[in-house]
């Protein structure tokens, strides 16, 4: 049966969006997380442990989006342990958020000039007051833009759980593209969605990084 | 835990694997004209500054790089049948790789043109030069240089991106992988065995774009 596209139809990509939401909500969350630890570990000056976080960090920026959520969603079914699709990919994103949040915050912590470190040093301020009260703040407000960009970039991975089978916003149209036969217009619809999420972000990261450049009009 | 792990069952079909290796290369080798000259040819145009088209192609632009690959991908695979063009799996992976690429390596294009200054045009312009050779010899050459790592490096990633390609069936790396889990049910091993793959790929060309960069794109800087 041919269905055509009603309120019905919109509820369902309504909530498809949910879940592309929550996904990407959760992704950033524990990938920030799990991204501030890479990024000190990658900065914090013991060789192993800057060994470590960085094949951490190539290895994730080295292999594609679709294969590390593959990998953790075929793996965790291998511990025996039942875990939802939906846990699957969060863990994947997570994962996937932490390697690229922890290198971009790794050059942020390092773009503060080493004098500020010696000098709390020299006050005799120790590692983790220097990081809370002196690098951190600073570092976070270079890395705004950077980290929206990957904000964006981590709405639109979110839509590969779909090749897995988590019904998110992609997933609905492809279903909804079924059973209606208008994948153009269904698409298209998926796609404007997506784009209303996040051209704002895309723009406030412009915004941002535009703000916190010094003015180099000539 | 009681499961045993069997990578034998995959490295036995290491033909496949490598023809994938291939076939991923060639899928993104073959976008990459589409994606170059797409992008030379609107930056051109940004330079005109004319208000319709700058619209077009900053709206063009802004679309891709908001949607994801995947829904993209669909639309051209799925929906423009419905319009009476039907593509082949594979020659919708190229265009949608090629169109996708084009809008990421437009931005970078951009700020690297953009980034020439004022005078060295104007410069051009003393000298007699056709607007053609400006854009080629002054605007083009030294843009490219100093947009070649962002571009290779954007490269890369249209080739991890070609793995989405999968989901369409086109023929690449992934998509052999899928077939391989199929014929053994050996999905873990598989598809780790394939990522290792990407990223030995990815870590090649990173190493192979920095020395073409030595060899070609030494800079005269002392003069």
């Amino acid at each position: 049966m041919i269905t055509t596209l009603g309120p019905a139809q919109f509820l369902l990509l309504a909530q498809g969006l949910a879940w592309t939401l929550a996904l990407s909500a959760i992704g950033f969350a524990f990938g920030g997380v799990g991204g501030l630890f890479i990024a000190l570990c990658r900065s914090s000056g013991l060789r192993w442990l800057e060994a470590l976080a960085s094949f951490f960090i190539e290895v994730f920026r080295g292999t594609p989006l679709l294969l590390q959520l593959f990998i953790v969603y075929y793996g965790v079914g291998l511990l025996d342990l039942s875990v939802s699709p939906w846990a699957a990919v969060a863990i994947a994103l997570l994962l996937h958020a932490s390697a690229f949040l922890g290198e971009i915050w790794r050059g942020s912590i390092q773009a503060i000039p080493p004098g500020q470190t010696e000098a709390a040093s020299a006050l005799g301020i120790h590692y983790a007051t220097r990081m809370r009260y002196i690098i951190l703040p600073q570092a976070l407000k270079i890395s705004v833009p950077a980290t929206i960009g990957f904000l964006v970039q981590l709405v639109k991975g979110t839509s590969l759980a779909a090749i897995i089978g988590f019904t998110e916003l992609s997933r609905t149209g492809t279903l909804l593209s079924n059973i209606t036969y208008r994948p153009l217009l269904i698409f298209g619809i998926v796609g404007l969605i997506y784009f209303a999420v996040c051209w704002p972000l895309s723009r406030l990261g412009r915004t941002m990084e535009r703000r916190l450049t010094p003015a180099t009009r000539t | 835990m009681g499961y045993s792990f069997d990578f034998g069952a995959v490295i036995a079909r290491w033909p496949e694997l490598l023809e994938g290796c291939l076939l991923t290369l060639q899928l993104s080798l073959l976008a990459m004209p589409i994606t170059f000259g797409i992008a030379i040819g609107c930056v051109f145009i940004l330079q005109l500054r004319e208000r319709i088209s700058t619209w077009l192609i900053e709206g063009f632009v802004e679309l891709v790089r908001n949607t994801p690959f995947l829904v993209q991908i669909f639309f051209l695979f799925f929906g423009l049948p419905t319009l009476g063009i039907r593509l082949e799996p594979d020659v919708a992976a190229v265009i949608a790789l090629g169109l996708n690429g084009a809008a990421y390596s437009i931005e970078i294009l951009r700020g690297g043109v953009e980034a020439i200054s004022r005078g060295q045009v104007e410069a051009g312009f003393a000298l007699g030069l056709h607007p053609a050779q400006i854009f080629r010899y002054i605007i083009l050459k030294p843009a490219l240089r100093a947009v070649y790592p962002s571009m290779t490096s954007q490269f890369i990633f249209l080739m991890l991106t070609s793995s989405i390609c999968s989901s369409i069936a086109a023929r690449e790396l992934t998509h052999i992988g899928a077939e391989i889990e199929g014929e053994t049910f050996r999905s873990f091993e598989v598809y780790f065995t394939v990522a290792v793959l990407y990223l030995v790929m990815s870590y090649g060309l990173s190493k192979l774009f920095a020395l073409i960069y030595r060899m070609s794109f030494a800079y005269p800087l002392a003069r």
